[in-house]
């Protein structure tokens, strides 16, 4: 095989053992790797808690990482969110993926629960369980320091430990793979880190053939301004969207009763960088480079947390946004979540948070005690603990990312229709309502929107299973991407080959979520966006969405992506896409 | 959509792409809506069924790009490969089929986003806007537009123009618009108030699209006013200019210049550099055309012109230096800005013309109306007409 290993490595940790596992190449090929590969093997599970020994959390390749593909650091985990109940995976970078290609394995299939704390060192195909139990309750930064030696490490913190509903996994030390709680499910498993060594290559099938589509990959790179150009997210980070969504008044403030910080030209990523005069750093096989690191080691804040711990909180502190962003590193929580349960508290107690409180809170949660009990099961169950659910701003129970919908209708509808709750990586149609790629859309109207929502979640589904970084899609498409995964695998495929499979790795999430119970009823947005206006100014009026044409896009939608009025799917799509349709609950999946 | 759908392809007729009636787009959501209805809607509907878009143009191109494409078609294997700076980005090559046929179609557009099918015209389609479909449309024109112009001045240096060739080439000839005798007046600086600049970059991007000294969708165009740059945004139409122009900052105090075009840091080390206000950039076809006319048939870095060319080059008092588009290590900000100082305009090889004005953009325009000319005027001098 090339690009693919072909093998991928099952871990039962109930009973220590583990195996290896061969697939044949039209299991590669139906479902590429990564988000793809790994949905595959979580179908047959999806109805388990996500507690249930049983239930796997599974790290996926894909056959990209490892070669000389532009951004192919990343890969994909997944299991069953413990925030939202539905399918719940993160794309995630670092250098965890290319070490596992190196070791031979296209991805790891944990199940089982041990009894007591421990960690999993991989050396190639040499697999050790070792006692963790030293490491309990240790930060993501010590217990990095310990382990950096054996390779690459994924871990959790504290907060996962401590129960908290959005606990990530953290790949080397500081790439989150944040939402959905996934690091909960790494938790429930009494596992505290995995660390992979690898020292083999990656084969591929036509090295001139990948030369030549990686250049014409960074050249379309070079003249795109939001990755390369000086104001781009290579010299600041994905911090140098903050102006653009202030000015286009779009910024979630104060728990999204406002859409414009008055204090965010103070906030921003060029403040950031003169205070911290960051260096560029990233991912293994990137050249982009979008993490910023400061001087003595300070992570720069990503946007959305720059975003959601300033303007979210009415904070205009930068070194209280600079200090949170670290807590939740440290404790192993999501930067959106966090940031987003305290701005749900705010609003319902009526306190405008200090710094100190906002500190003070997070590590409550992180640690498991005080307020931060309640707070660790993120907005809506706190909120409806109030008798407010309302007041929590988000989608399936998972808090929304700093785009305000009322300010980009194609950002309302993904937000409603992703898979994993709320999330603007399902889709990102921000990349044309605001950054004009490939070309602009009117940011307000709904009309076309459903086609192009369902098209990039198509599209998505690729990226993460080649897997390959989202930013570069703001240059290159598929077109380019195709060309690639031809010349490394071998296997002929043009663009709309790959969104065919996109299409079906996407339908799997549906069905999955729909065994689960989740319809049209879960499709939707908070019920704020649909009554408040945000705030409008400089001939720039953002206004409530319309309700009608929202319902109307989203019918749409579920006409296009081949799913009944209900948002359930349905058999005869299901079957196009070569799926198994399993029965549920007697004949039908509704 | 429908009104989207008729805005590009009047836009099409507007620009000289395509004639009145010929263009046939549709675009689709939840239905699919086309300008016109159409025998050829069946064979389109299935291409439509069969790839993951929203838009679907096809049309057979105007003249003089008619007779060019058919030309170059005929003589293309699997596909058309044009050397300008476009095509080397986005496009990569032109492919050509031979039937219109929804099955040949589908194959064609699933690797690249144009096909070209002689006798009938260009299909193109877009995922996100018809307006994508607009652009890779009025790209092939441009593209084979400026290869067959190319292409003959080589035939002729090596004395091997054939017959059909120099037919074609008589035909387009007296085809092709005459440039305007004296430029437009545009809005006179100094400008007093930042809406004055506004209209004024927007003014002047419309003059530049209406006398053909770009297509539509390239080019940008900026003004430094009180240490901030106002320049056009990425993939904005030149000749829609209004809403579509970030204010960015000299001072590095903010971000907006991530939507801004990306020849954003070029423009602004032009104005540091040279001390001018206004920066106007177009691709005329014939200062690209003899951009890419070098006769040094054994340099070293023959192929990589546009990246690696070592020579000092000119068109009379004019630059033409190597640069792609961007800021990356080949990009054209490395090159350009040095070139200007001193010059009314420079050239970047296969890609398109740069001029500079002090106070408003009646200079930067005259410049970029005249070096065109200097250019035509050249190329048909060295082709011996």
């Amino acid at each position: 095989m090339n690009g693919w290993s072909g093998t991928i490595l099952h871990i039962d940790l109930t009973n220590k053992t583990h195996r290896f596992e061969q697939p044949d190449s039209e299991t590669y090929e139906t479902w590429i790797g990564g988000k793809g590969l790994a949905g595959y093997y979580l179908h047959p599970h999806i109805t388990r808690s996500w507690d249930d020994p049983e239930m796997p959390v599974i790290f996926m390749d894909g056959p990209l990482v490892g070669t000389a593909s532009p951004t192919s650091g990343r890969m994909c985990i997944m299991s069953r969110s413990p925030l939202t109940g539905t399918v719940g995976d993160c794309s995630v970078g670092g250098s965890l993926g290319t070490e596992l290609k190196k070791a031979g394995l296209d991805g790891i299939v944990i199940t089982g629960k041990s009894d007591q704390l421990i960690g999993i060192e991989i050396i190639d195909k040499s697999i050790t369980i070792r006692d963790a139990s030293t490491f309990s309750g240790m930060g993501i930064s010590l217990l990095y320091e310990r382990q950096r030696g054996n390779g690459a490490v994924a871990m959790i913190g504290p907060a996962a430990e401590n129960g908290v509903l959005f606990s990530s996994i953290v790949v080397d030390g500081s790439f989150a793979a944040g939402r959905n709680g996934i690091g909960l499910v790494l938790a429930s498993k009494n596992l505290k880190y995995l660390t992979v060594k690898g020292t083999g290559r990656v084969a591929v099938h036509d090295n001139i053939g990948l030369k030549q589509a990686r250049e014409d990959i960074f050249r379309q790179v070079a003249a795109t301004p939001v990755l390369m150009g000086e104001h781009g997210i290579a010299y600041y980070g994905t911090g140098a969207l903050y102006d653009l969504m202030d000015s286009r008044r779009m910024m979630p403030t104060a728990n999204f009763r406002m859409t414009k910080f008055k204090s965010a030209h103070r906030m921003n990523a060029s403040a950031l960088n003169k205070k911290y005069s960051p260096k560029r750093a990233g991912c293994k096989g990137c050249h982009i480079l979008c993490k910023k690191v400061g001087k003595g080691g300070t992570h720069i804040p990503e946007f959305e947390t720059m975003s959601h711990f300033s303007a979210l909180l009415e904070n205009e502190d930068i070194e209280i946004m600079v200090r949170a962003n670290a807590l939740c590193n440290e404790m192993g929580m999501d930067t959106i979540s966090a940031s987003s349960t305290l701005a749900c508290y705010s609003e319902i107690t009526g306190k405008k948070l200090t710094g100190k409180q906002i500190i003070s809170l997070l590590l409550d949660i992180g640690r498991g005690q005080g307020r931060g009990k309640e707070l660790g099961q993120g907005s809506y169950r706190y909120a409806a603990s109030k008798g407010q659910p309302e007041l929590s701003i988000s989608v399936k129970k998972q808090e929304l990312p700093a785009y305000d919908p009322r300010g980009a209708y194609g950002m309302a509808l993904a937000y409603a229709t992703s898979t994993r709750g709320g999330c603007h990586l399902r889709a990102y149609p921000i990349s044309h309502e605001i950054l004009r790629k490939p070309v602009a859309t009117d940011r307000f109207s709904f009309a076309g929107k459903a086609r192009i929502i369902k098209i990039e979640e198509d599209q998505n589904a690729v990226v993460d299973s080649l897997t390959a970084c989202k930013f570069v899609f703001f240059a290159s498409s598929l077109e380019e991407y195709a060309r690639v995964f031809t010349a490394v695998t071998g296997v002929h495929s043009t663009a709309q080959d790959l969104l065919k499979i996109g299409e079906r790795i996407y339908y799997n999430e549906r069905i999955m979520n729909a065994r689960n119970g989740f319809s049209s009823k879960e499709d939707d947005l908070p019920p704020r966006f649909f009554k408040e206006a945000g705030s409008s100014g400089s001939n720039i009026k953002i206004k409530p969405l319309n309700r009608k044409e929202f319902l109307k896009a989203r019918a749409n939608y579920y006409k296009i992506r081949g799913l009944d009025e209900n948002g359930m799917p349905i058999k005869e799509k299901a079957s196009l896409l070569g799926l198994k349709w399993e029965n549920h609950k007697g004949s039908e999946l509704q | 959509m429908k009104q989207l759908v008729d805005k590009y392809v009047n836009k099409l007729v507007s620009a000289g792409l395509a004639e009145e009636g010929a263009p046939l787009l549709g675009g689709l959501d939840a239905e699919l809506v086309w300008n016109r209805s159409d025998p050829a809607c069946n064979e389109l509907e299935e291409v439509f069924g069969a790839l993951n878009i929203n838009s679907l143009l096809f049309s057979k191109p105007a003249e003089p790009y008619l007779s060019i494409i058919e030309y170059l078609a005929k003589g293309a294997d699997k596909a058309i490969h044009p050397n300008d700076s476009e095509t080397r980005t986005f496009m990569h090559d032109l492919p050509v089929i031979r039937d219109f046929k929804s099955r040949q179609i589908t194959g064609a557009l699933k690797e690249r986003k144009s096909v070209i099918i002689p006798g009938y015209g260009i299909v193109t389609w877009g995922t996100v806007s018809p307006e994508q479909a607009f652009i890779f449309y009025s790209s092939v024109c441009f593209a084979c537009f400026v290869k067959f112009f190319s292409d003959y001045l080589t035939e002729v240096r090596n004395g091997t123009v054939s017959k059909e060739q120099a037919r074609v080439f008589e035909r387009v000839v007296r085809q092709l618009t005459p440039l305007p005798e004296e430029p437009p007046v545009l809005m006179h600086g100094r400008f007093r108030l930042e809406e004055d600049v506004y209209r004024a970059i927007s003014e002047a991007g419309r003059a530049t699209v209406k006398h053909h000294l770009v297509d539509s969708f390239f080019g940008n165009v900026s003004f430094r006013y009180n240490n901030t740059l106002y320049i056009s945004q990425t993939t904005s139409s030149l000749d829609e200019l209004e809403g579509c122009i970030d204010p960015c900052p000299l001072d590095d105090s903010s971000c907006t210049s991530i939507t801004a075009s990306s020849e954003f840091t070029a423009h602004r080390e032009v104005v540091l550099r040279t001390g001018m206000n206004a920066v106007l950039h177009g691709h005329p076809k014939f200062s690209v055309i003899i951009s890419m006319d070098c006769e040094k048939e054994d340099c070293k870095f023959r192929g990589q012109c546009h990246t690696r060319c070592p020579e000092e080059r000119f068109v009379k008092d004019i630059p033409i230096v190597p640069g792609e588009v961007g800021t990356g290590p080949y990009g054209l900000c490395h090159t350009l800005p040095p070139a200007m100082e001193g010059h009314r305009g420079v050239i970047v090889y296969g890609h398109g013309l740069f001029t500079v004005g002090q106070s408003d953009f009646n200079e930067a325009f005259t410049n970029l109306l005249n070096i065109e000319r200097m250019c035509s005027d050249e190329y048909f001098h060295r082709v011996g007409v």
